[in-house]
């Protein structure tokens, strides 16, 4: 394992600095990562799309210094499901395969007013209805460290981009672990902003009391850099707060005095690798060394997180994906239709694939009529008993530790049968999106073999606790080096 | 909760509502995959729930009001790009009224 790529930087601050101070020009940095792209993608897959005329023209501007901001010439990803005003965004299906969005999402107009380089467009599952990226109509993407396991999902392309070096950056979403869990997987740091933190205008939606737009970085620290420039108010979102402007790189290497790390009893259950609990055990005693303190809490409607989501997830999306009729944009059937229902029942069939299907006839089963208070109205109750649980959590500690998933990266195939068995793999992510919390991912190990799989420690922070969550990530990132690892690839 | 078992016809008709054209081989898969899904989810049934609100949103939501400013909405070609159909400016569709189907599901 190698600790360096080559001689550029790959990290988002690495990169930052280097063009800033002239050491690497932003089109050579560009040119690098375009052409490693080109060499490990065909095998990855973790881009659906790359417009390298356009990212050179952007690396170009740069450098002759007509292109500013706080990330000036830095390579970023951007996961398929964020619409851009050039190339297409596709959430990875069918539906959508030659959609091209009419405006910018907000937040790239915020990392173009940033002055990044952006590469290209990221594998998902479609929809972002995923736990592997193998729910896309363009295969799945590789996990970088074990080319035959998945990445994760359903940001796995923005995660393996990440781990393999192809983007100094990447952004992702996150539902019910859609940004932690790949990042666990794929030994890299994500974030999940609070919900409210980022503005979801042009983001395509999928469960829009869940969804929430984040970063993934080889460092908690080009995280924050990122946070800086995606947060804030919306005009165009209404349900993005208006929080005063935080600088989140501000003290953030500055340990927190008096630390206080909860860890849930709850989260200590069957089901997790041996591996994984020894390397999140080592976290814990690592942090106990910085000076922090451990404290037991309890989260007890723990157990009810799954199961609430997979009635309050698919609602929303049965909700959402009705927009797609195959008359405003869209795929539509070629084949002969009697009406205009025919014309939706046809097209719809035809333009999702089957975990988005899945996921229709999940909700609308719930909303309907009969079924509605005990499915989606109950499930509403029991996500305020979650986020309750949170709440008296949070006044005995600062934030709560745990693994982001319960195994390392599984194999390509292994649980594409058994849609159950595929949700069962959120179980330490969902509670975050259910209360609408903060939560990051960050590499705490490895596992033993020839093909060492990256192993993913979780902190969980209050809402709008992200300051706080970075700079307890980061004490522990600063005293370990799993994020100077990097895949052995060729 | 009730725990019923789902059947055929039960997914027939929420493909219905879902607007799904689903072929007898999806409807055949899907059958058991929602029951156990549904069996799983029901997991929640065992919580007392009498006394708790509802949460739909993380977020305490008010409404969000600002000045009625007219304001640059996306040119018609924009509108128009992504559409399988058009006319401009309508997008087209085959005939609304008068199907076979029932339109109330």
């Amino acid at each position: 394992m190698r600790q360096e790529v080559s001689g550029f930087p790959d990290t988002l601050l690495g990169a930052r600095d280097a063009i800033r101070s002239k050491q690497v020009s932003a089109v050579e940095l560009t040119r690098h990562v375009l052409a490693r792209i080109e060499k490990l993608d065909p095998v990855l897959r973790a881009y659906n799309s790359i417009d390298a005329d356009r990212a050179l023209e952007q690396a170009r501007l740069v450098d002759e210094g007509k292109r500013t901001g706080p990330l000036a010439g830095v390579p970023i990803a951007l996961k398929d499901n964020i619409c851009t005003s050039w190339g297409t965004t596709t959430c990875s299906s069918r539906m959508l395969a030659n959609f091209r969005s009419p405006y910018d999402a907000t937040i790239v107009r915020k990392l173009d007013e940033a002055g990044v380089v952006f590469l290209g467009k990221t594998n998902l599952d479609e929809f972002a209805m995923g736990s592997s990226t193998e729910n896309s109509v363009n295969g799945p993407t590789r996990n970088p460290w074990d080319t035959n396991r998945v990445s994760g999902g359903s940001s796995g392309g923005s995660a393996a981009a990440m781990a393999a070096s192809m983007c100094c950056g990447a952004i992702g979403s996150d539902t019910g672990g859609s940004i932690r869990q790949p990042a666990g997987l794929c030994g890299v740091v994500g974030l999940k902003p609070t919900y409210g933190r980022v503005s979801r205008y042009g983001l395509v939606a999928f469960a829009s009391s869940l969804d929430q737009i984040g970063p993934f970085g080889w460092t908690v620290a080009d995280c924050a850099a990122l946070l800086n420039v995606l947060a804030g108010g919306d005009p165009r979102d209404s349900t993005c707060v208006n929080q005063p402007p935080e600088d989140f790189l501000a003290e953030l290497d500055q340990p927190i005095q008096g630390l206080r790390i909860g860890i849930a009893r709850e989260f200590d259950q069957e089901g997790v690798d041996p591996q994984v609990k020894a390397a999140v055990d080592a976290a814990v005693a690592q942090y106990r060394a910085l000076g922090a303190q451990i404290v037991d809490v309890s989260l007890p409607h723990t157990e009810y997180g799954i199961a609430a989501y997979y009635i309050i997830a698919p609602c929303e999306a049965s909700s959402n994906l009705a927009r797609y009729d195959g008359v405003h944009f869209g795929h539509r059937t070629k084949e002969p239709v009697r009406d205009i229902i025919e014309l939706f029942s046809k097209s719809r069939a035809e333009g999702f694939g089957a975990e988005v299907k899945r996921r229709i006839m999940i909700g609308t089963y719930a909303l309907s009529s009969g079924y509605y208070d005990a499915y989606y109205l109950r499930a509403l109750k029991v996500r305020r008993l979650i986020r309750n649980d949170f709440e008296a959590a949070f006044k005995s500690c600062d934030v709560i530790l745990s693994p982001t998933t319960p195994t390392p990266a599984f194999a390509i195939g292994e649980k594409t049968g058994d849609p159950l068995a595929m949700y069962l793999t959120d179980v330490f992510t969902v509670t975050c999106n259910i209360a609408g919390i903060c939560g990051i991912s960050l590499p705490c190990g490895f596992t033993s073999g020839d093909k060492p799989l990256p192993i993913g420690l979780q902190l969980l922070g209050p809402a709008f606790g992200e300051r706080t969550l970075l700079r307890a990530a980061r004490m522990y990132e600063q005293a370990t080096d799993w994020h100077r690892r990097r895949p052995p690839l060729a | 909760m009730a725990q019923q078992k789902i059947t055929l016809e039960q997914v027939r008709h929420v493909a219905k509502l879902s607007r799904l054209a689903l072929s007898e081989e999806e409807l055949a898969t899907l059958t058991p995959q929602l029951e156990s899904i549904l069996e799983y989810v029901a997991k929640i049934g065992e919580l007392d729930v009498s006394n708790v609100e509802p949460m739909a949103h993380a977020i305490d939501l008010h409404n969000v009001l600002r000045d009625d400013i007219v304001e640059e909405a996306l040119p018609l070609d924009k509108v128009l790009q992504n559409a399988p159909d058009s006319d401009s400016p309508f997008f087209k569709v085959p005939k609304v009224i008068g199907g076979d189907e029932d339109s109330a599901g």
